[in-house]
Protein backbone atom coordinates (compact mmCIF):
# COMPACT_ATOMS: atom_id res chain seq x y z
CA UNK A 1 0.00 0.00 0.00
CA UNK A 2 1.56 3.26 -0.95
CA UNK A 3 1.70 6.36 1.52
CA UNK A 4 -1.27 7.69 0.48
CA UNK A 5 -3.48 5.66 0.01
CA UNK A 6 -2.60 4.45 3.94
CA UNK A 7 -3.32 8.04 4.95
CA UNK A 8 -6.78 8.18 3.00
CA UNK A 9 -7.57 4.94 4.63
CA UNK A 10 -7.22 6.08 8.39
CA UNK A 11 -9.21 9.01 7.30
CA UNK A 12 -11.70 6.48 6.57
CA UNK A 13 -11.53 4.64 9.59
CA UNK A 14 -11.47 7.70 11.55
CA UNK A 15 -14.58 9.27 9.75
CA UNK A 16 -16.59 5.95 10.38
CA UNK A 17 -15.96 5.42 14.37
CA UNK A 18 -16.82 9.06 14.93
CA UNK A 19 -19.87 8.09 12.66
CA UNK A 20 -20.62 4.93 15.31
CA UNK A 21 -19.60 2.24 12.36
CA UNK A 22 -19.45 -0.61 14.43
CA UNK A 23 -17.02 -2.43 11.44
CA UNK A 24 -14.56 0.50 11.20
CA UNK A 25 -14.22 0.40 15.24
CA UNK A 26 -13.12 -3.05 14.77
CA UNK A 27 -11.31 -2.69 12.13
CA UNK A 28 -9.21 0.45 13.91
CA UNK A 29 -8.54 -2.33 16.77
CA UNK A 30 -6.95 -4.81 14.25
CA UNK A 31 -4.86 -2.13 13.17
CA UNK A 32 -3.56 -1.05 16.48
CA UNK A 33 -3.06 -4.78 17.50
CA UNK A 34 -1.61 -5.72 14.46
CA UNK A 35 0.79 -2.47 14.81
CA UNK A 36 -0.46 -2.30 11.11
CA UNK A 37 1.17 0.76 8.84
CA UNK A 38 -1.24 3.93 10.10
CA UNK A 39 -1.88 3.14 13.06
CA UNK A 40 0.29 6.08 14.57
CA UNK A 41 -1.92 8.05 12.90
CA UNK A 42 -5.00 6.62 13.56
CA UNK A 43 -4.41 6.99 17.08
CA UNK A 44 -3.36 10.40 17.17
CA UNK A 45 -6.67 11.36 15.11
CA UNK A 46 -8.58 9.60 17.78
CA UNK A 47 -7.13 11.26 20.74
CA UNK A 48 -8.88 14.31 20.18
CA UNK A 49 -12.27 12.92 20.01
CA UNK A 50 -11.57 11.27 23.35
CA UNK A 51 -13.57 12.27 26.57
CA UNK A 52 -11.94 10.33 29.08
CA UNK A 53 -14.49 8.02 29.63
CA UNK A 54 -14.88 5.77 33.10
CA UNK A 55 -12.31 2.73 32.43
CA UNK A 56 -13.15 0.23 34.79
CA UNK A 57 -10.72 -3.03 35.10
CA UNK A 58 -11.39 -6.25 36.58
CA UNK A 59 -8.98 -8.83 37.20
CA UNK A 60 -8.66 -12.01 39.43
CA UNK A 61 -7.21 -15.53 39.20
CA UNK A 62 -8.75 -17.49 36.13
CA UNK A 63 -12.17 -19.09 36.86
CA UNK A 64 -12.89 -16.31 39.64
CA UNK A 65 -15.85 -15.52 37.33
CA UNK A 66 -14.62 -12.42 35.86
CA UNK A 67 -15.82 -12.76 32.53
CA UNK A 68 -19.52 -13.79 34.27
CA UNK A 69 -19.40 -10.65 36.29
CA UNK A 70 -18.46 -8.06 32.93
CA UNK A 71 -21.47 -9.71 31.48
CA UNK A 72 -23.65 -8.80 34.05
CA UNK A 73 -22.15 -5.47 34.80
CA UNK A 74 -22.18 -4.59 30.80
CA UNK A 75 -25.89 -5.60 31.12
CA UNK A 76 -26.64 -3.05 34.04
CA UNK A 77 -25.37 -0.43 32.50
CA UNK A 78 -27.19 -1.05 29.46
CA UNK A 79 -30.53 -0.86 31.66
CA UNK A 80 -29.24 2.45 32.60
CA UNK A 81 -29.22 3.04 28.71
CA UNK A 82 -25.50 3.60 28.80
CA UNK A 83 -23.75 2.01 26.21
CA UNK A 84 -20.31 0.23 27.13
CA UNK A 85 -17.21 -1.13 25.14
CA UNK A 86 -15.31 -4.55 27.12
CA UNK A 87 -11.84 -5.87 26.17
CA UNK A 88 -10.91 -8.76 27.13
CA UNK A 89 -7.30 -10.14 27.35
CA UNK A 90 -6.05 -13.49 27.44
CA UNK A 91 -2.67 -15.14 27.50
CA UNK A 92 -1.04 -16.62 24.00
CA UNK A 93 0.78 -19.47 23.67
CA UNK A 94 4.65 -18.54 23.98
CA UNK A 95 5.60 -21.25 21.34
CA UNK A 96 3.08 -21.13 18.44
CA UNK A 97 1.82 -17.60 19.28
CA UNK A 98 -1.79 -18.68 18.71
CA UNK A 99 -4.15 -18.13 21.37
CA UNK A 100 -7.84 -19.61 22.12
CA UNK A 101 -10.01 -16.72 23.59
CA UNK A 102 -13.13 -17.91 25.41
CA UNK A 103 -13.80 -14.96 27.23
CA UNK A 104 -16.83 -14.27 25.01
CA UNK A 105 -18.80 -17.21 25.72
CA UNK A 106 -19.59 -15.90 28.92
CA UNK A 107 -20.65 -12.72 27.48
CA UNK A 108 -24.56 -14.44 27.48
CA UNK A 109 -26.63 -11.27 28.61
CA UNK A 110 -26.23 -9.20 25.86
CA UNK A 111 -26.72 -11.14 22.80
CA UNK A 112 -27.66 -9.27 19.51
CA UNK A 113 -26.71 -6.10 20.94
CA UNK A 114 -24.28 -4.17 19.20
CA UNK A 115 -24.20 -1.49 22.12
CA UNK A 116 -21.83 -3.48 24.04
CA UNK A 117 -18.98 -3.48 21.61
CA UNK A 118 -16.69 -6.70 23.22
CA UNK A 119 -13.34 -7.57 21.60
CA UNK A 120 -10.79 -10.21 22.60
CA UNK A 121 -7.41 -9.71 22.91
CA UNK A 122 -4.07 -11.50 23.04
CA UNK A 123 -1.17 -10.66 24.59
CA UNK A 124 0.66 -11.48 21.52
CA UNK A 125 4.09 -12.12 23.71
CA UNK A 126 4.75 -8.78 23.20
CA UNK A 127 6.69 -7.11 25.59
CA UNK A 128 5.21 -3.93 27.48
CA UNK A 129 3.61 -3.76 24.19
CA UNK A 130 0.35 -5.52 25.66
CA UNK A 131 -0.60 -2.13 27.92
CA UNK A 132 0.15 0.17 25.21
CA UNK A 133 -2.25 -1.95 22.46
CA UNK A 134 -4.63 -1.96 25.54
CA UNK A 135 -4.62 1.94 26.25
CA UNK A 136 -4.65 2.49 22.21
CA UNK A 137 -8.04 -0.10 21.76
CA UNK A 138 -9.60 2.02 24.92
CA UNK A 139 -8.51 5.50 23.23
CA UNK A 140 -10.81 3.89 20.15
CA UNK A 141 -13.56 3.55 22.37
CA UNK A 142 -13.71 6.16 23.84
CA UNK A 143 -13.63 8.31 20.77
CA UNK A 144 -16.47 5.91 19.38
CA UNK A 145 -18.64 6.97 22.00
CA UNK A 146 -18.70 4.58 24.54
CA UNK A 147 -19.89 5.72 28.23
CA UNK A 148 -18.21 3.22 29.94
CA UNK A 149 -15.14 0.52 29.07
CA UNK A 150 -14.60 -2.63 30.96
CA UNK A 151 -11.31 -4.10 30.72
CA UNK A 152 -10.79 -7.51 32.03
CA UNK A 153 -7.56 -9.79 32.59
CA UNK A 154 -6.28 -12.72 34.17
CA UNK A 155 -4.49 -10.67 37.07
CA UNK A 156 -1.44 -12.61 36.68
CA UNK A 157 2.30 -11.14 35.44
CA UNK A 158 3.25 -7.76 35.32
CA UNK A 159 2.10 -7.07 31.75
CA UNK A 160 -1.12 -7.74 33.34
CA UNK A 161 -0.88 -5.36 36.02
CA UNK A 162 0.08 -2.74 33.48
CA UNK A 163 -3.33 -3.63 31.35
CA UNK A 164 -5.44 -3.12 34.80
CA UNK A 165 -3.56 0.28 35.43
CA UNK A 166 -4.71 1.93 31.89
CA UNK A 167 -8.17 1.52 34.47
CA UNK A 168 -9.60 4.71 36.62
CA UNK A 169 -11.37 1.62 38.96
CA UNK A 170 -9.75 -1.65 39.64
CA UNK A 171 -12.31 -4.64 40.37
CA UNK A 172 -10.15 -7.12 41.96
CA UNK A 173 -12.42 -10.86 41.58
CA UNK A 174 -11.67 -13.52 44.40
CA UNK A 175 -13.32 -16.42 44.79
CA UNK A 176 -14.60 -17.91 48.94
CA UNK A 177 -12.13 -20.32 50.39
CA UNK A 178 -8.94 -19.34 47.92
CA UNK A 179 -6.57 -18.50 51.21
CA UNK A 180 -4.26 -19.39 48.73
CA UNK A 181 -5.46 -16.97 46.13
CA UNK A 182 -5.40 -14.02 48.73
CA UNK A 183 -2.37 -14.78 49.73
CA UNK A 184 -1.18 -14.50 46.13
CA UNK A 185 -3.20 -11.28 45.84
CA UNK A 186 -0.44 -9.77 48.80
CA UNK A 187 2.00 -9.42 45.95
CA UNK A 188 0.74 -6.36 44.08
CA UNK A 189 -2.55 -7.08 43.03
CA UNK A 190 -3.92 -6.03 46.25
CA UNK A 191 -2.52 -2.65 46.18
CA UNK A 192 -3.90 -1.83 42.80
CA UNK A 193 -7.73 -2.45 43.74
CA UNK A 194 -10.06 -0.04 44.51
CA UNK A 195 -12.86 -2.82 45.13
CA UNK A 196 -12.83 -6.51 46.16
CA UNK A 197 -15.54 -8.51 44.70
CA UNK A 198 -15.64 -12.16 46.41
CA UNK A 199 -17.59 -13.73 43.80
CA UNK A 200 -19.78 -16.87 44.03
CA UNK A 201 -20.40 -15.77 47.69
CA UNK A 202 -23.22 -18.50 47.82
CA UNK A 203 -20.29 -20.86 48.22
CA UNK A 204 -18.74 -21.99 51.55
CA UNK A 205 -16.15 -19.80 52.87
CA UNK A 206 -17.35 -16.51 51.32
CA UNK A 207 -17.52 -15.01 54.46
CA UNK A 208 -14.31 -16.22 55.71
CA UNK A 209 -12.52 -14.56 52.68
CA UNK A 210 -14.45 -11.01 53.00
CA UNK A 211 -13.04 -10.73 56.33
CA UNK A 212 -9.53 -12.45 55.37
CA UNK A 213 -9.83 -9.27 52.73
CA UNK A 214 -10.49 -6.59 54.93
CA UNK A 215 -8.24 -7.54 57.45
CA UNK A 216 -5.27 -7.33 54.58
CA UNK A 217 -6.86 -4.16 53.28
CA UNK A 218 -6.24 -3.02 56.91
CA UNK A 219 -3.04 -3.73 57.09
CA UNK A 220 -2.49 -2.05 53.34
CA UNK A 221 -3.55 0.74 54.81
CA UNK A 222 -1.63 0.68 58.08
CA UNK A 223 1.34 0.07 56.18
CA UNK A 224 1.57 2.52 53.38
CA UNK A 225 -0.11 5.54 54.56
CA UNK A 226 -2.19 8.17 52.82
CA UNK A 227 0.48 7.32 49.84
CA UNK A 228 -1.42 4.64 48.50
CA UNK A 229 -1.68 4.07 45.28
CA UNK A 230 1.98 5.13 44.46
CA UNK A 231 3.23 2.72 47.59
CA UNK A 232 5.51 5.45 48.72
CA UNK A 233 4.61 5.17 52.37
CA UNK A 234 7.24 5.31 54.99
CA UNK A 235 7.15 2.01 57.11
CA UNK A 236 8.39 3.72 60.10
CA UNK A 237 5.25 5.81 60.13
CA UNK A 238 3.14 5.92 63.06
CA UNK A 239 -0.01 3.72 63.01
CA UNK A 240 -2.16 5.79 65.03
CA UNK A 241 -2.00 8.90 62.92
CA UNK A 242 -1.61 7.36 59.99
CA UNK A 243 -4.92 5.71 60.37
CA UNK A 244 -6.46 8.72 61.32
CA UNK A 245 -5.25 10.83 58.01
CA UNK A 246 -6.71 7.90 56.26
CA UNK A 247 -9.80 8.56 57.74
CA UNK A 248 -9.94 12.66 57.67
CA UNK A 249 -8.02 13.00 53.88
CA UNK A 250 -9.32 12.21 50.81
CA UNK A 251 -8.00 8.54 50.49
CA UNK A 252 -10.37 5.86 49.40
CA UNK A 253 -11.13 3.16 51.37
CA UNK A 254 -11.25 -0.10 49.62
CA UNK A 255 -14.36 -1.75 49.44
CA UNK A 256 -15.10 -5.39 50.23
CA UNK A 257 -18.42 -7.02 48.20
CA UNK A 258 -19.67 -9.95 47.66
CA UNK A 259 -21.75 -11.47 44.22
CA UNK A 260 -23.13 -14.07 42.56
CA UNK A 261 -22.20 -13.30 39.41
CA UNK A 262 -24.37 -16.41 37.40
CA UNK A 263 -27.55 -14.85 39.42
CA UNK A 264 -26.83 -11.22 39.10
CA UNK A 265 -26.61 -10.77 43.04
CA UNK A 266 -25.11 -8.01 44.26
CA UNK A 267 -24.03 -6.39 41.02
CA UNK A 268 -26.09 -3.26 41.53
CA UNK A 269 -24.12 -3.00 44.97
CA UNK A 270 -20.64 -2.85 42.49
CA UNK A 271 -22.29 -0.75 40.30
CA UNK A 272 -23.15 1.68 42.91
CA UNK A 273 -19.42 1.21 44.47
CA UNK A 274 -17.82 2.14 41.48
CA UNK A 275 -19.63 4.98 40.61
CA UNK A 276 -19.08 6.50 44.31
CA UNK A 277 -15.40 5.87 43.07
CA UNK A 278 -15.62 7.68 40.11
CA UNK A 279 -16.66 10.55 41.99
CA UNK A 280 -14.23 10.16 44.44
CA UNK A 281 -11.98 10.26 42.03
CA UNK A 282 -13.33 13.51 40.47
CA UNK A 283 -14.25 15.21 43.28
CA UNK A 284 -10.43 14.80 45.03
CA UNK A 285 -8.34 15.34 41.40
CA UNK A 286 -7.58 11.83 42.09
CA UNK A 287 -8.94 10.90 38.62
CA UNK A 288 -6.77 13.99 36.74
CA UNK A 289 -3.84 12.68 38.89
CA UNK A 290 -4.41 9.30 37.36
CA UNK A 291 -4.46 10.14 33.97
CA UNK A 292 -1.54 12.10 34.37
CA UNK A 293 0.41 9.33 35.21
CA UNK A 294 -1.16 6.87 32.65
CA UNK A 295 0.32 9.47 30.36
CA UNK A 296 3.45 10.28 31.33
CA UNK A 297 4.15 6.04 31.37
CA UNK A 298 2.32 5.70 27.92
CA UNK A 299 5.04 8.48 26.93
CA UNK A 300 7.90 6.98 28.04
CA UNK A 301 6.53 3.83 26.43
CA UNK A 302 6.08 5.10 23.28
CA UNK A 303 9.98 6.69 23.78
CA UNK A 304 11.25 3.97 24.50
CA UNK A 305 10.12 1.92 21.48
CA UNK A 306 10.93 4.34 19.32
CA UNK A 307 14.39 4.78 20.82
CA UNK A 308 14.99 1.16 20.69
CA UNK A 309 13.94 1.25 16.83
CA UNK A 310 16.46 3.80 16.12
CA UNK A 311 19.23 2.42 17.50
CA UNK A 312 18.05 -1.24 16.15
CA UNK A 313 19.22 0.35 12.87
CA UNK A 314 21.92 1.98 14.26
CA UNK A 315 23.19 -1.79 15.69
CA UNK A 316 22.49 -2.88 11.84
CA UNK A 317 24.96 -0.13 10.38
CA UNK A 318 27.81 -1.47 12.84
CA UNK A 319 27.50 -4.86 11.04
CA UNK A 320 24.91 -6.29 13.01
CA UNK A 321 24.51 -7.35 16.60
CA UNK A 322 26.44 -10.99 16.00
CA UNK A 323 29.32 -8.64 14.54
CA UNK A 324 29.41 -6.75 17.80
CA UNK A 325 29.46 -10.09 20.05
CA UNK A 326 32.20 -11.17 18.47
CA UNK A 327 34.23 -8.12 19.34
CA UNK A 328 33.38 -8.46 22.76
CA UNK A 329 33.81 -11.96 23.13
CA UNK A 330 37.52 -11.78 21.60
CA UNK A 331 38.07 -9.09 23.88
CA UNK A 332 38.69 -6.57 21.35
CA UNK A 333 35.66 -4.01 22.76
CA UNK A 334 34.01 -4.15 25.34
CA UNK A 335 29.86 -3.90 26.07
CA UNK A 336 30.29 -0.15 27.18
CA UNK A 337 32.57 1.01 24.44
CA UNK A 338 30.09 -0.77 22.12
CA UNK A 339 27.15 1.05 23.46
CA UNK A 340 29.11 4.02 23.08
CA UNK A 341 30.02 4.32 19.76
CA UNK A 342 26.45 3.00 18.40
CA UNK A 343 25.07 5.82 20.84
CA UNK A 344 27.37 8.60 19.95
CA UNK A 345 25.95 9.57 16.88
CA UNK A 346 22.69 10.00 18.24
CA UNK A 347 23.63 11.83 20.76
CA UNK A 348 25.88 14.33 18.62
CA UNK A 349 22.53 15.05 16.43
CA UNK A 350 20.45 15.71 19.62
CA UNK A 351 23.27 18.04 20.65
CA UNK A 352 23.63 19.62 17.41
CA UNK A 353 19.47 20.08 17.05
CA UNK A 354 19.05 21.22 20.51
CA UNK A 355 21.03 24.63 19.67
CA UNK B 1 10.05 4.47 10.65
CA UNK B 2 7.69 3.08 13.80
CA UNK B 3 7.59 1.04 17.12
CA UNK B 4 7.93 -2.18 16.87
CA UNK B 5 7.32 -4.53 13.75
CA UNK B 6 3.70 -5.64 12.30
CA UNK B 7 2.56 -8.24 14.36
CA UNK B 8 -0.33 -10.19 11.71
CA UNK B 9 -2.28 -12.98 13.49
CA UNK B 10 -4.86 -14.78 11.49
CA UNK B 11 -7.69 -14.18 13.88
CA UNK B 12 -10.64 -16.91 13.70
CA UNK B 13 -14.32 -17.36 15.32
CA UNK B 14 -15.32 -20.87 16.18
CA UNK B 15 -19.12 -21.02 16.09
CA UNK B 16 -21.47 -23.83 17.02
CA UNK B 17 -24.87 -22.47 15.43
CA UNK B 18 -28.64 -23.51 16.13
CA UNK B 19 -29.83 -26.77 18.44
CA UNK B 20 -27.00 -28.79 18.09
CA UNK B 21 -24.72 -29.85 21.20
CA UNK B 22 -22.30 -31.55 19.70
CA UNK B 23 -19.16 -29.82 19.97
CA UNK B 24 -16.15 -32.22 20.18
CA UNK B 25 -15.12 -31.25 16.41
CA UNK B 26 -15.14 -27.50 16.84
CA UNK B 27 -13.08 -27.80 20.36
CA UNK B 28 -10.91 -30.27 18.19
CA UNK B 29 -10.22 -27.01 15.31
CA UNK B 30 -9.93 -24.71 17.97
CA UNK B 31 -6.79 -26.36 19.61
CA UNK B 32 -5.51 -27.34 15.96
CA UNK B 33 -6.11 -23.56 14.91
CA UNK B 34 -4.29 -22.35 18.27
CA UNK B 35 -1.49 -24.94 17.69
CA UNK B 36 -0.81 -23.32 13.90
CA UNK B 37 -0.50 -19.77 15.91
CA UNK B 38 -3.68 -18.47 14.86
CA UNK B 39 -5.91 -16.68 17.52
CA UNK B 40 -9.35 -18.45 18.20
CA UNK B 41 -12.72 -17.09 19.33
CA UNK B 42 -14.69 -19.57 20.67
CA UNK B 43 -18.46 -18.86 20.38
CA UNK B 44 -19.53 -21.80 22.61
CA UNK B 45 -22.96 -23.62 22.27
CA UNK B 46 -26.47 -23.15 20.67
CA UNK B 47 -25.42 -20.08 19.01
CA UNK B 48 -28.01 -17.44 17.17
CA UNK B 49 -27.09 -16.48 13.81
CA UNK B 50 -27.29 -13.00 14.71
CA UNK B 51 -24.97 -13.77 17.53
CA UNK B 52 -22.29 -14.77 15.52
CA UNK B 53 -22.80 -12.35 13.43
CA UNK B 54 -22.04 -10.07 16.51
CA UNK B 55 -19.09 -11.75 17.51
CA UNK B 56 -17.26 -11.84 14.02
CA UNK B 57 -17.91 -8.11 13.20
CA UNK B 58 -16.79 -7.49 16.60
CA UNK B 59 -13.71 -9.37 16.73
CA UNK B 60 -13.29 -8.12 13.17
CA UNK B 61 -12.14 -11.92 12.43
CA UNK B 62 -10.21 -13.27 9.25
CA UNK B 63 -12.22 -16.94 9.55
CA UNK B 64 -15.79 -17.81 10.39
CA UNK B 65 -15.77 -21.31 10.86
CA UNK B 66 -19.26 -22.60 11.11
CA UNK B 67 -19.17 -25.92 12.39
CA UNK B 68 -22.67 -27.52 11.94
CA UNK B 69 -23.81 -31.43 12.43
CA UNK B 70 -27.59 -30.88 13.14
CA UNK B 71 -28.98 -30.02 9.23
CA UNK B 72 -30.11 -26.79 9.40
CA UNK B 73 -27.41 -25.72 7.51
CA UNK B 74 -29.14 -24.65 4.20
CA UNK B 75 -31.61 -22.62 7.14
CA UNK B 76 -28.88 -21.23 9.44
CA UNK B 77 -25.39 -20.74 7.24
CA UNK B 78 -27.00 -17.95 4.52
CA UNK B 79 -28.77 -15.88 7.51
CA UNK B 80 -25.23 -15.69 9.01
CA UNK B 81 -23.47 -14.50 5.89
CA UNK B 82 -26.58 -12.08 5.11
CA UNK B 83 -25.89 -10.55 8.26
CA UNK B 84 -22.21 -10.53 7.77
CA UNK B 85 -23.19 -8.24 4.28
CA UNK B 86 -25.36 -6.18 6.63
CA UNK B 87 -22.30 -5.04 8.22
CA UNK B 88 -20.68 -4.78 5.38
CA UNK B 89 -18.00 -7.54 6.78
CA UNK B 90 -18.48 -10.23 4.47
CA UNK B 91 -16.45 -9.31 1.48
CA UNK B 92 -13.05 -10.04 3.83
CA UNK B 93 -13.91 -12.64 6.00
CA UNK B 94 -13.32 -15.87 4.65
CA UNK B 95 -16.56 -18.18 5.80
CA UNK B 96 -15.84 -22.08 5.79
CA UNK B 97 -18.53 -24.93 7.21
CA UNK B 98 -17.02 -28.05 8.96
CA UNK B 99 -19.77 -30.66 9.89
CA UNK B 100 -22.25 -32.68 8.43
CA UNK B 101 -23.26 -31.69 5.15
CA UNK B 102 -24.80 -33.53 2.42
CA UNK B 103 -23.61 -33.96 -1.37
CA UNK B 104 -26.39 -32.23 -2.31
CA UNK B 105 -26.24 -29.18 0.16
CA UNK B 106 -22.66 -28.03 -1.24
CA UNK B 107 -23.30 -26.44 -3.87
CA UNK B 108 -25.56 -23.99 -2.79
CA UNK B 109 -23.99 -23.33 0.17
CA UNK B 110 -20.79 -22.30 -1.86
CA UNK B 111 -23.38 -20.32 -4.18
CA UNK B 112 -24.10 -18.25 -1.07
CA UNK B 113 -21.33 -17.78 0.07
CA UNK B 114 -19.01 -20.53 2.17
CA UNK B 115 -15.36 -21.01 0.64
CA UNK B 116 -15.00 -24.40 1.57
CA UNK B 117 -16.74 -27.34 3.58
CA UNK B 118 -14.96 -29.63 5.54
CA UNK B 119 -16.35 -33.36 6.27
CA UNK B 120 -15.52 -35.65 8.85
CA UNK B 121 -12.15 -37.02 8.34
CA UNK B 122 -10.82 -33.71 6.74
CA UNK B 123 -6.98 -33.64 8.14
CA UNK B 124 -6.49 -30.55 10.29
CA UNK B 125 -3.59 -29.96 8.36
CA UNK B 126 -5.76 -29.51 5.24
CA UNK B 127 -7.72 -27.15 6.95
CA UNK B 128 -5.33 -25.12 8.00
CA UNK B 129 -3.73 -24.95 4.72
CA UNK B 130 -6.72 -24.06 3.25
CA UNK B 131 -6.91 -21.02 5.82
CA UNK B 132 -3.45 -19.82 5.00
CA UNK B 133 -3.85 -19.90 1.46
CA UNK B 134 -6.92 -18.01 1.70
CA UNK B 135 -6.48 -15.12 3.84
CA UNK B 136 -5.92 -12.30 2.59
CA UNK B 137 -3.92 -9.87 4.88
Amino acid sequence: MSEGETESAVDELVAGVLDGEHRALARTITKIENREPGYRDLVSALHGHTTGTAVIGVTGSPGAGKSTLVDKLAKAYREQGLTVGVIAVDPSSPYSGGAVLGDRIRMASNVGDMDVFFRSMSARGQLGGLSTATADAITALDAFGKDRIVVETVGAGQNEVDVVRTADSVVVLVQPGSGDDVQMLKAGILEIGDVFVVNKADMDGATTTVTDLREMLHLREGSTGTAGHHGLGSLDADDATTESDADTDDEWDPEVLETVATEGTGIDDLLGVLDDHYTHLRETGELDRRARTRYAAEIRQLLRADAAGLLEAEIDRHGGMATLIDAVQARDTDPYTVADQVLAPLADCVERRRE
Amino acid sequence: MSTGQEQRTVRCLVAKVGLDGHDRGAHVIARAFRDAGFEVIYSGLHRAPEEIVQAAVQEDVDVLGISILSGAHNTLVPKVIDGLKSYDAFEDTLVIVGGIVPEEDRADLKAAGVAEIFGPGTPMSETIEFVREHVDR
